[in-house]
């Protein structure tokens, strides 16, 4: 893509991608902070937004992909207006992480990774959050849920919209 | 100036925030005011306590009253009857899990009893996000020490002498590391604080930079003072918001204050740090991968040497420690290396800071003198195992580290003879497992993670890891093959042979380690294809017993319509059918259904 056509794309929320750019233009080693503030603003990385990063920082689009499919923080699809992070670090491991997240997929009615048709939901694990010491736990956006059992996640997600 | 009489601590660590600490404060807002106490007591949001099984945690002091599980029903009495009339809550004490007694002071329970707290010091007694009272007790005096009364050399060289070494899992000898960094001749040096702390079931790291942030800046302004560095880079888990947060609070007020920044005391000396987020990425606590990471590219480890104090980020000599690490500078500066060196062992000098997970009563934090038993963290201070199980296992330091069976509880833990006993400090987190866990299954649970956070740069970790977690599946579900263990040991000797980094080099552990300790159960998956910790899903079927009275609320329970019988009859489970998801026996009112 020329530098011609980008000038000209249209994306949406283009400006606050401008003003990201803007944010780190000159620094070294911005690229996943860059890609950090884009995300928060969609939600996730469309491939428009990425392709616009590219060009304006110089970096190849394909470089960019490895950084964003090396991470498992960056997400290429659009994802639920809550993000729950079902812990299966090992001490939730040996507290019984994995009927917890069961718990989640039959509630839900998606898989680990997936999100709600409705975009209400998506459910991911994770390795640990450090809160150990309430295993179980999960992660829905900032707050953190310990001490859980199967039978508190219906509860708890009501809680959710 | 107003008199202060009592202090009301809140414990708000990530763990007492999900346990509701926030409403515990602000009740305790509320109440203050209500009572008209609200100018004679202080309240206090500090971070964590450490003993994060019993949050949201709340202490009183003068008295040091430590109250547990507080919610904000309760806080109302606490107001009226102990900070009111002088009376203190019994039924919110604490109680020890063995004798059943309240203990009302914090320093005498027994969680706490057995350690002895450098690192965690100011955690959980002061305001982490005002500089003034971390000043207050005695911060920044070792920077300014340092500053104005010490060569880089002499700094050097305490840290030398007081055998700290490196708390991230290696064990480097700190004070060789700044050496190596302060002998690299450049325009420009860059120290990095390394907050990734990856290792599942460890949380010290978290808990330091959200209790007492500005230690962990200080001892980087420190170390950045010996090297020759003025910059310095924070690099924490995108995982830990809270931790980030106060983080950028604490280099704000410091800069502030003037303790970073341009100049520091007047000295010449400058020093600015920045924090970079991680984007989840295990691998990225290798100190190669983290400095690829913070310069935007795929974390990937890179061969070594050159070592970073050479050749590091962005080609720069680069001083590499981990959060506890910088978090015992100050303290060594401003006590001196004689005293630091007096804890410990001959070889593991100063206190590690643990955390507690798993089958265990007192989870948490908990800081102790090297050299103190596995037995005293476990029992003592960690309370012993849930529900009266039998202990097991207590796996130690994360996917590197390895698991160790009761006959080396009075194993002195130190770095090197955890080494020797086929496990390693690690980061520093203790898992207890009890009966009920299988350590095949433990030994694919870590596999699984190395396996799916392995880089893939290296073949050894990449396609060795895979093989090796294929075996541990097929033994976990019932089609192991003999010749599997030899398979699994040539192949874990050749990763860690070959591998890249530590962290390939290091995957292995866990199944040697159980295969070292509990090698009986593999051969039980094996040959008499069963389980016997009753774990593994694929190997087990429930079966209904002849206590068995017919109430038919299994059958009515069962998901998958696998369980029939007559009312009254004693009820069979078709096994071609069953799910093995347990639901018959939790709900079983006669106790009649047992799996194995």
């Amino acid at each position: 893509m020329s530098r011609k056509e980008t000038e000209g794309a249209c994306f949406e929320k283009r400006e606050q991608v401008d003003a990201i750019l803007a944010e780190y233009e000159g620094k070294k080693g911005t690229l996943i902070p860059i890609l950090q503030e884009v995300q928060n603003l969609y939600n996730y990385l469309p491939r428009e937004a990425l392709e616009y990063v590219a060009e304006r920082t110089g970096v190849p689009i394909a470089e960019i992909y490895g950084v964003v499919t090396f991470y498992s923080l960056f997400h290429l699809d659009p994802r639920g207006r809550n993000i729950i992070r079902a812990c299966q670090g090992t001490a939730c491991h040996v507290r019984g992480g994995k009927s917890v997240l069961q718990a989640l997929e039959k509630e839900l009615g998606i898989k680990a990774g997936q999100t709600t048709k409705d975009l209400r939901f998506t459910l991911e694990t994770v390795a640990c959050i450090g809160a150990c010491g309430l295993a179980p736990v999960m992660q829905i956006n900032q707050d953190t849920h310990g001490r859980l059992t199967p039978e508190k996640i219906k509860a708890i997600l009501a809680g959710y919209r | 100036m107003q008199h202060i009489r009592a202090h009301v601590l809140v414990c708000g660590g990530t763990a007492c925030k999900s346990s509701g600490s926030q409403k515990v404060r602000d009740a305790f807002a509320r109440y203050l005011e209500e009572y008209k106490l609200q100018d004679e007591v202080m309240l206090v949001e500090t971070g964590c306590h450490g003993f994060c099984e019993h949050g949201p945690l709340v202490i009183v002091y003068p008295e040091g009253t430590f109250y547990c599980r507080v919610t904000a029903d309760d806080v109302k009495e606490i107001v009226e009857q102990h900070l009111y009339k002088g009376r203190i809550v019994e039924r919110l004490l604490y109680r020890e899990p063995l004798t059943q007694e309240q203990v009302p002071n914090y320093d005498e329970i027994g969680f706490y009893k057995k350690q002895h707290r450098i690192v965690l010091a100011n955690c959980g007694e002061i305001d982490p996000e005002n500089v003034g009272e971390y000043i207050a007790v005695g911060g920044y005096e070792a920077l300014g020490k340092a500053l104005t009364q010490m060569s880089p050399e002499q700094v050097v060289e305490e840290v030398k002498k007081s055998g700290l070494r490196g708390r991230g899992g290696g064990g480097f000898p700190t004070g060789l590391k700044w050496q190596f960094a302060k002998a690299s001749v450049s325009d420009k040096k860059y120290v990095i604080c390394n907050a990734d702390e990856g290792d599942p079931g460890a949380f010290m790291d978290r808990s330091v930079l959200e209790g007492d942030p500005h230690r962990v800046l200080e001892g980087m302004a420190i170390c950045g003072y010996a090297i020759g560095a003025d910059e310095g880079y924070i690099y924490v888990r995108a995982e830990y918001p809270l931790a980030i947060k106060r983080l950028r609070v604490a280099i704000a007020q410091a800069e502030e204050a003037g303790l970073l920044g341009k100049n520091i005391f007047g000295s010449g000396f400058d020093f600015t740090i920045h924090i970079k987020e991680g984007a989840g990425a295990f691998v990225c606590g290798e100190e190669t991968a983290l400095m690829a990471s913070i310069e935007g590219k795929r974390g990937m480890p890179r061969p070594r040497p050159p070592f970073p104090a050479v050749s590091g980020l962005w080609g720069k000599p680069t001083n590499i420690n981990n959060v506890e690490t910088f978090a015992n500078v100050a303290q060594i500066i401003n006590n001196g290396a004689e005293w630091y060196s007096r804890f410990g062992t001959e070889k593991s000098k100063g206190t590690k800071v643990f955390a507690l997970t798993g089958k265990i009563n007192n989870t948490g934090l908990a800081e102790v003198p090297m050299g103190i038993t596995m037995r005293e963290i476990i029992y003592d201070i960690g309370g012993g195992i849930t529900n009266g199980k039998k202990f097991k296992a207590v796996q130690i330091g994360g996917p590197s580290g390895g698991c160790l069976p009761e006959s080396m509880l009075d194993l002195p833990v130190d770095y090197d003879s955890l080494i020797a006993a086929g496990a390693m400090m690690g980061s520093g987190g203790l898992v207890v497992m009890d009966e009920d866990t299988c350590m095949v299954d433990v030994a694919k649970f870590f596999l699984t993670f190395t396996q799916s956070e392995s880089c893939g740069k290296c073949t050894p970790c990449r396609e060795g890891t895979k093989r090796m977690l294929e075996i541990l599946t097929r033994i976990t579900e019932g089609e192991g093959r003999e010749g599997d263990i030899e398979l699994l040991e040539s192949l874990a000797e050749n990763i860690k042979a070959t591998a890249l980094c530590g962290l390939g080099q290091s995957a292995p552990n866990p199944v040697l380690s159980t295969l070292r300790y509990f090698r009986h159960e593999y051969e039980e998956h094996i040959k008499n294809k069963r389980c016997p910790a009753g774990a593994c899903e694929k190997m087990l079927s429930y079966v209904i017993g002849d206590d068995c009275k017919g109430c038919t609320k299994c059958a009515r329970n069962c998901p998958v319509q696998a369980i029939s019988g007559a009312v009254k009859q004693k009820h069979v489970i078709d096994q071609s059918k069953c799910i093995k998801c347990g639901a018959c026996m939790a709900g079983c009112p006669f106790k009649a259904i047992t799996k194995g």
